[in-house]
């Protein structure tokens, strides 16, 4: 394959993985203050502060390939070029994260549960990767991820087997978050370039990977799942995005676009 | 054992002595020493509000963590409200600890706080509208709370002492990424200088409320005088807030901010600066509630709070059926 080939595949790859730990990491900090307890704020907003700087990391690669500064690529394309999957982008809940937010922590706890499990297979996968300093950020990006599972595994069970009010919210969080997480597990339009490449491997292996450890953790609480993990608004991969994305873009980048004769903040 | 029994059989005013004289003598008290119940009420509502303005003042900061500029910026504030957080965690626990024999847990608290019987800071019922809001915030309010925590560090009761010394070294971070907000501003364009200097013109009454009034002249009441007699504090609100214009009214000028008081000067005979007094109704108006931020963070706080009540039920239903 050639040079320009292969330089597509990882800046796509990159973008992915960036964004996706970017919004990821923006949804959970605007939790911050109304999480259930004041424990889970302290662990939460550690979790998404980890998270906002493994974003950082691969914006930096993609800097250091020369697509542009960091904080440009983070905070000043159109929502049409990130390449974050859909689910990622989905509000809390209605509201504002200043005004009235009802958000739901079912659905959070389902997210960022289902999103960490696939985080992780990822983040091993590419721990292989023929890119060495993707290999090396993936290796170093793992030690943290190993604890954000295991926090969102511990309130997965914990909610899945306690109250039957609880039960009912977190299943309907599972429906909701399945019928769109297909979009997290796509390698998007350059994924075989991806595979040719080294960088990573198959998705379908990937995914396979995925299902296959849901299937367990579904086992542990008694609860079953036949169906694969939809993508039914479309593959964010693609750029394809919903209103949700540029709302938050919007609220990411109000400071940084707002003097364009800034030189530092 | 023998030194208990002896105590043990002594009648309230020979403990209160006891108690009197092992404060004087500069001991620690710990939790499950005997202390009056004017010393526990003193310590509760002294830490029940310290633990608690930590957590409605990751609110106000709470705004500018998506809106943070960079990703540097967006990294270092969300290590500092998850700070916050953490203090307030850690200063409700040694709170919770106090309040235990009386029966209170931390709903109480809560519960206290959402009636506005539990007051939190003045500073943090205030608007922070823009960025600037945010670098004065984390420069000047936290600036100012380094010095009135450093100075409690001795404070007579040990879990408190032991809780901020922690707080007072991550707190000596804050400042200096307050600083380092506040110089990329100063050192920026027009606008961005601006911003600033109009966020400073916001801040510096509630700055200068924020150590409290001089004497009970102004309020009508004050803590003070019994937590210096117990020794929970060791200096008094005007003493603290002479050392924060000490430090910081030179800091302002020399990164060219005009100080919002043309009549503050320093009295070389006198030793103390002169400066116009904040307007002390206005404080007493905010601290017991009525601040121009205080109802929509309270909202925000307790709505959420009522929102997740199925997930504490779910947790409180796992831990009984634990121990069952």
């Amino acid at each position: 394959m050639s040079f320009s080939e292969k330089n597509k595949a990882m800046t796509e790859l990159l973008y992915q993985l960036a964004d996706d730990d970017f919004i990821h990491a923006h949804r959970g900090s605007e939790w911050l203050g109304l999480a259930p307890h004041i424990e889970e704020d302290v662990a939460f907003s550690s979790i998404n502060q980890d998270t906002m700087g493994h974003a950082a990391m691969y914006y930096k690669l993609l800097e250091d390939l020369g697509e542009g500064k960091a904080d440009d690529l983070s905070h000043r394309r159109k929502p049409e070029q990130y390449r974050n999957a859909i689910i990622l982008e989905e509000r809390n809940g209605s509201g504002e994260y200043l005004e009235s937010p009802q958000y739901d922590w079912a659905f959070t706890v389902i997210r960022h549960f289902f999103y960490d499990v696939s985080k992780k297979i990822r983040l091993e996968s590419l721990k292989q990767s023929s890119y060495e300093p993707l290999s090396e950020a993936a290796r170093k990006i793992l030690t943290e991820q190993y604890y954000h599972l295991m926090h969102w595994e511990v309130w997965f069970k914990q909610l899945m087997t306690s109250t039957a009010k609880a039960r009912k919210k977190m299943e309907a969080a599972i429906f909701k978050v399945w019928d769109d997480f297909g979009g997290v597990l796509t390698l998007g339009p350059y994924g075989d370039e991806m595979v040719k490449a080294g960088l990573i491997e198959d998705e379908e292996v990937l995914k396979t990977r995925f299902t296959e450890r849901m299937q367990k953790y579904f086992q542990s609480v008694d609860f079953k799942l036949v169906t694969e993990p939809q993508m039914k608004r479309g593959d964010g991969r693609a750029g394809v995005h919903t209103p949700d994305l540029e709302h938050a873009l919007s609220t990411l980048s109000e400071v940084y676009v707002s003097d364009a004769e800034a030189a530092g903040w | 054992m023998i030194e208990q029994l002896t105590f043990d059989v002594l009648n309230d005013e020979q403990k209160y002595q006891h108690f009197m004289e092992r404060i004087n003598r500069g001991e620690k008290i710990e939790a499950d020493d005997w202390m009056p119940d004017d010393y526990r009420q003193a310590l509760i509502r002294l830490i029940s509000m310290h633990g608690i303005s930590e957590i409605m003042g990751a609110l106000p900061e709470k705004e500018w963590v998506p809106k943070a500029p960079t990703l540097n910026r967006k990294l270092a504030i969300m290590a500092k409200v998850q700070d916050e957080m953490g203090h307030g965690q850690l200063l409700l626990r040694v709170a919770e600890d106090l309040m235990k024999p009386l029966g209170k847990n931390r709903d109480n608290i809560m519960q206290d706080l959402f009636s506005k019987r539990l007051k939190f800071h003045n500073v943090f019922h205030m608007p922070s509208p823009t960025w600037g809001d945010a670098a004065v915030i984390a420069w000047l309010v936290d600036g100012a709370a380094i010095l009135s925590q450093t100075m409690m560090l001795d404070t007579s009761y040990g879990p408190y002492g032991r809780a901020l010394k922690r707080i007072c070294q991550e707190e000596s971070f804050h400042a200096k990424h307050g600083e380092s907000l506040v110089l990329s501003l100063a050192e920026g364009t027009d606008k961005q200088k601006q911003m600033l200097q109009e966020a400073v013109n916001r801040w510096w009454d509630a700055l200068l409320m924020f150590f409290g009034p001089k004497s009970k002249n102004e309020t009508g009441h004050s803590n003070v005088d019994k937590n210096i007699k117990y020794k929970l504090r060791t200096k008094t609100n005007e003493q603290l807030r002479q050392e924060f214009l000490t430090k910081y009214v030179p800091k302002m000028k020399l990164i060219g901010l005009d100080i919002p008081d043309k009549t503050i000067r320093f009295d070389e005979d006198k030793q103390e600066w002169i400066y116009k007094e904040p307007d002390w109704n206005e404080f007493k108006k905010i601290v017991s509630g009525n601040g121009p931020k205080t109802n929509e963070r309270l909202h925000l706080r307790q709505s959420s709070y009522e929102q997740n009540e199925w997930v504490r039920e779910a947790l409180g239903h796992i831990s009984s059926a634990a121990v069952g």
